[in-house]
């Protein structure tokens, strides 16, 4: 169970990496941008991968009536995310050093790794509401207005993950480096929990069968 | 046997075809770039980019032009000493001041020799400098923006040609005379040229920080034309050389007068003794009057200063820091080799390379072998300072650059050829006509310790026959060569802008790195910039009116403008407000008698506009910008001299 626990601290201190790293980034190439624009998506807001991406960015949309790129206070979710994250990475360590310690079960370390998938899918799917609405509610007068072949107006929601073709624009949406150390850091804790039902199984079989199973090596 | 006998047949027969096809015995490699890979050498394919970056003097265009090599392709012309109505340079008011002298405001002249700074003997890529020719000057570009940043006046010369060339750790760029005159300037008969007309080399200090010029002393030289300059490097770095004609001193009809001296000279400048006996206080402080100015990429404005003093230094005052070489018939280019050893002399006027050995010359000023003086001067014995002679290369040399690989390649205009030769033996390797009359050459960092052996380029004075007619007038061209092999390869003939006097070429990997791609907004501090909406307005003091205009993809700010009347002077400061690489908008409007202006991303420019006619005219963006580039643009209503229409300015209401 020690190990299981260590396994388990270290997970949640994983996730302190969507403090310094993006959890999401969309980059937006054109003939006219062979170096594409791109931002990145923290959890406390959204910066331009290069210096001006956003401004650029901004720039352009506004030909098509989008709203421009939203400030960290224009977003509830870029203040609430820190504070949930933070509070994973605390109540993750809190329940490894307590399973260190033997206060708690391994059962805890599941019931923690299913609450932050739990954030994790909510927050994707508010993520994606966000990008429905940025693709999908324009400005009436804007500039130029797109329709598809059926006459609705033209949506230029990127993709939440992967690739689209979106007018001259090559759209890629990717987890980014935050995201990739939260997916390592989760892992790790549902690595805590198996061993953990692993150990706590092993020590509940009969002393006979342990002794043959050691013969056997 | 039979077999046999049809098998010596055909092989009879395949030579008689042989030979039949190569009437004159020529070999395949005359038969120029068919035979050869030529063009594949010199294509660059679409989206590929050139291995070198050309700098390219405009000569009587007073502009500096940047093609890419091997593709001869043209990227830029810089203007620099020429009004140029399509970057403004000269006409808005930022860069007015950058054409100012002690003449006043010259909008042209005649450019000459870029020259491109060093450290540690190699290029760095920081700047350019190139000379006005006409208007003695000598201009600094920066190569982060590939813009003209500093133009410095050259007072007491006249004709600056002996220009400007660069010392090893860019601690000077040196600007010679061409033209002797009194100095300092004064109303006497031209006849009293002889010894009463100087000459005067000038030392301009580069600042090591932010490349600033100074001039740190002037050298008040003998009554000669100074031609040609470099400056010594690894052993003989420190010193400076110079090719002198007209020893005769003549002031009439030179064709004839000035050539009738078997030898002139080749002066030779220990500057670190100058400069040194210049820090301990010596010279003497002359008045002078010449401008200096400054372009600042803050305020996106240039200034002008005039400076009043200039420090003097004779040159017999300072033993052992001058000394003349003799060297045969009116020696024009005068160039160092790679090593530093050999100054090549090319005597336009005889049949012979004068190579000069700098080890001898130092022995010979050791053993005080003196051939009399001039003018307080001493003068070494031709044979003591010679290390060769190439004989007989052709006709006319003019200049020579280095492989870095022990060969020089001289020019010769006369016989139009370069010719290819061994440092050391002095024997001739190659030679490749050149179409025609062949000036300038260059190979990238030939004036360095470390050239880059792979390209030579050519600039000819005269091409007839070579394009396309254009009228009497026809472009000058540059060539390029392949010299990695033994033989030179003609590679590619490209037109060029002006006459190209001479060229410097660097690895485009040195300098593309550190180009920038726009000015920050938030770094722009001209007085009249508009850094956000709200900033825009428009002023009126007495008859000036200032008009504070942002543009932006795709719409100026404001875009209707009243209350403007006949006889007012208005400005539009007009400012970029995109930070997006390549997205410069212009600004014209109807009946300026300047030019447009054309600005980039984050840069401030200034139209002075006097209407003359009242009604109601419209501006417009001149730049391409974006899809609505056609919808940016708007109206300014003129009224009578006496209207009371108050002054408003508005955007889309």
């Amino acid at each position: 169970m020690k190990k299981a626990s260590v396994l388990m601290i270290l997970g949640p201190l994983f996730l302190l990496g969507l403090f310094i790293f993006p959890l999401w980034n969309i980059m937006l190439g054109a003939p006219q941008y062979p170096e594409p624009l791109g931002m990145n998506i923290f959890i406390n807001g959204i910066k331009g991968v290069q210096e001006f991406d956003i401004k650029n960015i901004d720039g352009l949309n506004h030909y098509i009536g989008m709203k421009t790129i939203p400030k960290a206070e224009e977003m509830w979710e870029f203040r609430t995310f820190p504070l949930v994250i933070g509070g994973m990475v605390f109540l993750g360590l809190v329940i490894g050093i307590l399973g260190f310690f033997g206060k708690v079960g391994y059962k805890w370390f599941i019931g923690w790794f299913v609450l932050m998938s739990i954030l994790g899918v909510l927050g994707m799917c508010d993520f994606n509401a966000w990008l429905i609405d940025y693709g999908t509610n324009l400005d009436p007068k804007a500039i130029m207005k797109l329709t598809n072949p059926d006459g609705s107006p033209l949506s230029y929601k990127p993709p939440l993950f992967g690739y689209q073709k979106m007018l001259n624009f090559d759209v890629t949406s990717l987890p980014s480096t935050g995201a990739w150390m939260m997916f390592v850091g989760m892992m790790m804790t549902l690595a805590a929990f198996f061993m953990g039902w692993k150990q706590h199984r092993t020590q509940k079989l009969p002393t006979v069968l342990v002794k043959w199973k050691m013969h056997k090596k | 046997m039979k077999k046999y006998n049809y098998l010596m047949y055909a092989l009879m027969g395949l030579s008689l075809i042989m030979i039949g096809c190569n009437p004159q015995g020529k070999s395949n490699a005359s038969s120029g770039a068919l035979s050869s890979n030529a063009a594949e050498r010199v294509y660059v394919a679409p989206g590929q980019l050139d291995e070198f970056y050309a700098f390219v003097s405009g000569g009587f265009s007073g502009q500096l032009s940047v093609y890419g090599l091997p593709s001869g392709r043209l990227f830029k012309v810089i203007p620099v000493f020429s009004q140029d109505a399509e970057k403004a340079w000269g006409y808005n008011e930022e860069t007015k001041p950058m054409l100012n002298t002690s003449h006043g405001f010259i909008p042209w002249d005649d450019a000459h020799h870029p020259d491109i700074s060093q450290t540690n003997g190699e290029l760095d890529g920081r700047y350019v400098f190139i000379n006005g020719n006409n208007t003695p000057r000598i201009a600094k570009i920066d190569l982060s923006v590939f813009e003209t940043t500093e133009i410095i006046e050259i007072p007491n010369s006249a004709g600056n040609h002996s220009s400007s060339m660069v010392t090893e750790n860019s601690e000077y760029v040196v600007a010679g005379t061409r033209f002797s005159v009194p100095i300092p300037q004064q109303d006497i008969s031209i006849k009293d040229y002889k010894g009463n007309f100087k000459g005067t080399l000038t030392f301009i200090s580069i600042d090591p920080e932010d490349g600033g010029m100074d001039i740190k002393f002037q050298l008040l030289m003998p009554g000669f034309d100074y031609d040609i300059t470099h400056p010594g490097r690894g052993k003989s770095h420190g010193w400076f050389f110079f090719t002198t004609y007209n020893t005769e001193e003549a002031n009439s009809l030179l064709e004839v007068n000035a050539s009738q001296n078997d030898k002139d000279f080749i002066a030779a400048v220990n500057w670190k003794k100058i400069e040194e006996y210049v820090n301990k206080g010596g010279g003497t402080k002359m008045p002078a009057n010449y401008a200096h100015n400054v372009y600042d990429d803050d305020t996106h404005t240039a200034t002008s200063t005039m400076k009043k003093e200039v420090l003097m230094v004779d040159p017999s005052e300072v033993p052992g820091a001058v000394f003349f070489l003799p060297t045969p018939k009116s020696p024009h280019g005068c160039d160092v080799d790679p090593s530093g050893e050999y100054i090549v002399g090319s005597g336009k006027l005889s049949a012979d390379l004068t190579v000069h050995s700098f080890t001898k010359m130092l022995a010979a000023i050791e053993g005080k072998k003196f051939d009399g003086e001039a003018y307080g001067i001493p003068i070494l014995k031709f044979e003591d300072v010679l290390a060769g002679t190439v004989s007989q290369p052709g006709l006319g040399p003019l200049h020579t650059e280095f492989d870095g690989a022990g060969n020089a390649y001289t020019t010769f205009f006369i016989s139009s050829e370069v010719v290819k030769w061994k440092l050391g033996t002095w024997e001739v390797v190659d030679r490749q006509p050149c179409y025609y009359s062949v000036g300038h050459l260059m190979i990238p960092g030939g004036n360095s310790r470390k050239p880059h052996g792979k390209y030579l380029m050519a600039m000819n004075k005269i091409t007839k026959d070579r394009y396309l007619p254009t009228g009497p007038e026809v472009t000058q061209s540059a060539q390029l060569y392949d010299i990695s092999g033994e033989k030179m390869e003609l590679l590619l003939d490209f037109p060029t802008i002006g006459e190209p006097h001479y060229a410097a070429g660097i690895p485009a990997e040195i300098i593309m790195k550190n180009s920038k791609k726009i000015y920050k907004l938030s770094e722009n501090k001209h007085p009249y910039a508009v850094l956000s909406d709200t900033d825009a307005r428009v002023e009126r003091k007495g008859n000036e009116v200032h008009v504070h205009m942002s543009m932006v993809r795709s719409h100026f700010n404001p875009d209707n403008i009243e209350g403007i009347k006949v006889g007012d002077k208005v400005y539009f400061h007009v400012t970029n407000m995109e930070q997006d690489y390549d997205v410069p908008h212009g600004f014209a409007v109807i009946g300026a008698q300047t030019s447009e202006i054309l600005i980039m991303p984050g840069q401030t420019e200034t139209l002075l506009w006097e209407p003359k006619q009242v009604g109601v005219w419209p501006f417009y963006c001149t730049d391409f910008c974006s899809a609505l580039h056609q919808e940016m643009q708007g109206y300014v209503r003129v009224s009578p001299a006496t209207s009371n229409v108050p002054l408003s300015f508005s955007l889309g209401d």
